[in-house]
């Protein structure tokens, strides 16, 4: 195999590896966590490899052919930054699949379990890897579907549901925007690709439609990666069991938005909007994020709130447009990945062992978990940006680009400060309160955990320092790399953990100087950050509540007037509607057929022509309905002898066939109907009936003389007349264009005969008592009734 | 319907109906027919037996349930445009081929197999309506 076969199996692996997953959970129980965490491995070691050559600056592409009709191909692109995500994406992607093997031991339903995480994985792998346009639509929006699967998994509570629901409807939502915005692109430019697009910058900024493609994919990075103010599915998306949550925050969805803006960087990037738009946003989401953590008393609600702060600084960072920004991007998400991984598995442990998340009845742990203990303060410093973790380097990386005497950066860097030393409070609220003090009484009996729990947390935490100590090696295979690709252009990442003195160190040393303040006034903080929200009151969340709401209601006034049981009042609306179609343009547009030349009519043609007449006369002026149905024959054979007239047997042949029919199904449906024999009604209520009768009689006259006005132009009845004997072998064209010219659309066309046989036959079964009625679907009647 | 006349006469007018049918689908390339108007002409050969002798007798005449019949034409009428994929020519081409039986050559071809299916498509849908409509009383 090459290495493009290998690669298109590696993206496939996880994917088969989900359809493996509940059969082999079933044979080795939670020990299956072992082998399906060679999936993600393996994904590892394959890209891993592809390291050193793209370090030299050569992106690997390949991929195969998907519709070319539309010219779409499956098509990959590795670079700096796709192969940074990768690596992150598979490698804790392994640690967490263990995780799940121990934290959920014994789950009914944990080779389910496996499975949507192993498909979350392969959906995100794709999304970061893809190169086409459309293959990154479809991986994001299968990792939207994923991940509600993930969210609702304890499907049986509520919450969990409508976390799930609520995920997926924002940021499912946001993935049509991107949508739109790639084919903006796809418009200014031309190319399907990111790799051909990359050039194409000063044309794409150049363009009219930029601010439109701009915010049309802003729409969608930043609901994926909950910036305010679409952040709050993220906090509810805690619901889910703590592996998903600890994948979900670190590596995977939330940077997914991160990880397009980044991608388009170089394509939208460096504009006065762009500079605006994503620090502003960042910068808010930030501050916002982190005062809502330091509310929270659930260590779990704690450190999803941190993660909405730091994809605030990471998206204000990505369009901050100053030196060193990018650098201080790559790092920072780089870091964030390690600690944050770590700190959700940690808060997932003490869950797990004691039994509670909440921070005020947890205290005095180290004796008995010191291992978690000693891997959560790890995490916790490198949260910290404290010495010697790899959260130090990107933060004085991050204070390197603030660090500047004009007042945007003056402003920001105020920002960033305040939110990283909240962000500084509870790292060390999240993993130290809980082990310091005097052991307060939980739940259950602590103890330390088991090697699958701790496995997964302790690497990360490792890997943070490991990280930060061999940082030459790193920056030169993985930070460079990325941050050029990020900027376009070679960049070169050189900080390390020797001290420069100078205004980062400083920054850094105010940041903790508050967040050491902040820890040991948390409880009064918290209380007055919940004061605070608590006057304000309303928030996006129950927003989308009462937007879900007022969809139910209105959709429920919709179809209670439309579809309101009656036969009679969906005809007329029909009828009234096609009238209205038929009559209205023509008058409005001014395209009323002229008066037509009538041509001498032989006798036996007008002869025809006035059975018809007296046939619809026939119609209605019958006594029962049994003789009207029948005259309705009446004029339907007259107009099967005027096609034969006029010399098109085919057509008269099925219209003498379909009229015999009619008359007889028609008779059979109103035996069925158990209607009265006659129409009872009097003359002024079947009035409106026949004016819409005739409405609709004239629209459709007035079209034919229109239609037979316009030039006929020939060339498909010359093409068939010539072709149909040479090419098809039929002199009959009617017939050859139904089963051979055209033979695809009859395919169609009798698939819909069948279908439409299968629907009658099922609804004349219907019996009425046994259908639900629409009322019993009111929005208002079930919120009333619970 | 209990006329004696017209019960005697029915099955006559059935089975020549049913034999015109097949007449004009097979017809249908070179003269006026087809699948569709021959599926048509046995769907009125049918309703004309069951309005003479009741819906459970047609139904025990065509063996197969309608809609079974329909779904075989479909079926048919689908694999007859993929054979095409076979020959490695696109969907849907008519393929022909002339075999010579007793000295005369009959043309066959995937585009016949495909109005066939067209054929029982219309009989077995529009008979299943027209037979669901006339048995009211054992649903």
């Amino acid at each position: 195999m090459n290495v493009t076969d290998l690669t298109f199996l590696a993206l496939c692996l996880p994917f088969l590896g989900a359809l493996f997953a509940p059969l082999l959970t079933r044979m080795l129980g939670h020990n299956a966590a072992w082998v399906l965490a060679l999936i993600p491995a393996a994904i590892f070691v394959h890209f891993a490899g592809f390291t050193a050559e793209i370090a030299q600056g050569t992106p690997i592409t390949g991929g195969y052919t998907w519709v070319p009709s539309f010219n779409v191909r499956f098509s990959w692109l590795i670079d700096g930054l796709s192969l940074s995500f990768i690596l992150l994406i598979s490698g804790i992607g392994a640690l967490i699949v263990l995780y799940a093997g121990g934290y959920l031991k014994g789950h009914a339903h944990q080779g389910r379990f496996f499975s949507f995480l192993l498909m979350f994985m392969g959906s995100m792998l794709g999304l970061v890897a893809s190169d086409s346009f459309l293959m990154l639509f479809v991986f994001w929006e299968l990792t939207s579907i994923t991940s509600f699967l993930l969210i609702g998994f304890d499907h049986h509570r509520e919450a969990a549901r409508r976390a799930a629901f609520q995920a997926l409807v924002v940021t499912g939502g946001g993935g049509l925007f991107l949508l739109a915005g790639l084919i903006v692109l796809w418009n200014i430019s031309g190319v399907t690709q990111f790799s051909a697009l990359m050039s194409l910058g000063p044309m794409v900024k150049a363009s009219p439609l930029y601010l439109a493609a701009l915010v049309l994919v802003l729409g969608g990075a930043f609901t994926k990666s909950a910036q305010f103010p679409f952040h709050f599915w993220l906090p509810n998306a805690m619901e889910a069991p703590t592996p998903v949550s600890a994948y979900l925050h670190s590596a995977t969805m939330v940077k997914a938005g991160v990880y397009l803006l980044m991608r388009l960087n170089p394509v939208l990037g460096d504009t006065p909007e762009w500079q605006l738009i994503l620090p502003v946003f960042g910068a808010a989401t930030l501050v916002i994020g982190a005062l809502l953590a330091v509310r929270q008393t659930d260590l779990k609600l704690m450190l999803a709130y941190t993660t909405m702060s730091s994809l605030g600084l990471l998206v204000m960072l990505t369009g901050f447009g100053v030196p060193y920004a990018i650098e201080a991007a790559v790092l920072y998400l780089v870091a964030h990945s390690l600690f944050k991984g770590a700190l959700f598995m940690v808060a997932g442990i003490i869950d797990h062992e004691t039994g509670t998340r909440d921070v005020t009845r947890l205290g005095g742990l180290r004796t008995a978990m010191p291992l978690t203990f000693a891997i959560a303060l790890a995490a916790a410093i490198s949260m910290g940006g404290l010495p010697p973790f790899f959260g130090f380097l990107a933060k004085e990386e991050v204070y390197a680009a603030l660090s500047s005497s004009d007042p945007r950066s003056i402003v920001f860097a105020v920002l960033v400060i305040t939110g990283n030393a909240l962000m500084f409070a509870i790292a060390f609220a999240v993993a130290l309160k809980p082990f310091s003090g005097k052991l307060v009484a939980t739940p259950k009996h602590p103890h330390e955990a088991p090697v699958l729990l701790w496995l997964g947390p302790a690497v990360l935490a490792l890997a943070g320092l490991v990280a930060a100590v061999l940082s030459a090696a790193g920056h030169a295979l993985i930070s460079t790399p990325m941050a050029s690709a990020i900027a376009g252009e070679p960049r070169v990442i050189t900080i390390s953990l020797v001290p420069h003195i100078g205004v980062p160190l400083a920054l850094s040393g105010i940041t903790g100087v508050i967040g050491i303040a902040l820890y040991l006034g948390l409880a009064r903080v918290r209380a007055g950050v919940a004061s605070v929200l608590a006057w304000i009151g309303w928030g996006p969340d129950r927003g989308f509540d009462q937007a879900i709401r007022g969809l139910v209601r209105f959709s429920f006034a919709v179809t209670r007037r439309l579809q309101n049981g009656r036969l009679d009042s969906y005809m007329t609306m029909t009828f009234t509607a096609i009238a209205a179609v038929l009559l209205v343009p023509p008058f409005v547009f001014g395209e009323l057929a002229l008066a037509p030349v009538f041509p001498s009519i032989p006798l036996h043609e007008l002869a025809i022509m006035v059975i018809a007449v007296i046939g619809l006369f026939a119609v209605v002026l019958a006594k029962d309905r049994l003789t009207a149905i029948v005259s309705l024959g009446i004029q339907g054979f007259s107009v099967a002898v005027i096609f034969l007239l006029y010399g098109a047997p085919d057509l008269a042949f099925t219209q003498f066939m379909i009229e015999t029919l009619a008359v007889v199904i028609l008779a059979l449906v109103m035996t069925r109907l158990r209607l009265s024999p006659s129409d009872h009604r009097p003359f002024r209520e079947t009035l409106p009936d026949a004016a819409i009768a005739i409405a609709c009689g004239l629209g459709a006259g007035l079209l034919l003389l229109k239609v037979t006005q316009v030039p006929f132009d020939t060339a498909l009845s010359d093409f068939f007349a010539q072709y149909s004997k040479t090419i098809a072998h039929g002199a009959n064209i009617v017939n050859v264009i139904i089963v051979d010219f055209r033979g695809t659309d009859t395919l169609g066309e009798i698939a819909v005969v069948m279908i439409a046989g299968l629907a009658i036959l099922s609804l004349v079964r219907l019996r009425a008592g046994s259908m639900r009625r629409i009322a019993d679907n009111d929005p208002d009647a079930e919120e009333a009734g619970r | 319907m209990k006329s004696l006349i017209f019960r005697t006469i029915t099955p006559v007018i059935t089975s020549v109906m049913m034999l015109f049918s097949i007449f004009v689908l097979l017809r249908g390339h070179n003269e006026p027919g087809g699948g569709f108007i021959g599926g048509l002409i046995a769907v009125a050969a049918l309703s004309i037996y069951g309005i003479a002798f009741g819906g459970e007798t047609v139904r025990r005449a065509i063996v197969f349930h309608p809609l079974s019949i329909a779904g075989a034409g479909l079926l048919l009428a689908t694999l007859s445009g993929l054979l095409s994929m076979v020959f490695h020519v696109p969907f849907m081409t008519g393929l022909w081929v002339y075999p010579v039986v007793f000295g005369e050559e009959i043309p066959l071809s995937s585009v016949m197999t495909f109005d066939i299916g067209v054929y029982l498509v219309v009989v077995g849908a529009v008979t299943s309506i027209a037979l669901s409509l006339e048995e009211r009383g054992e649903d």
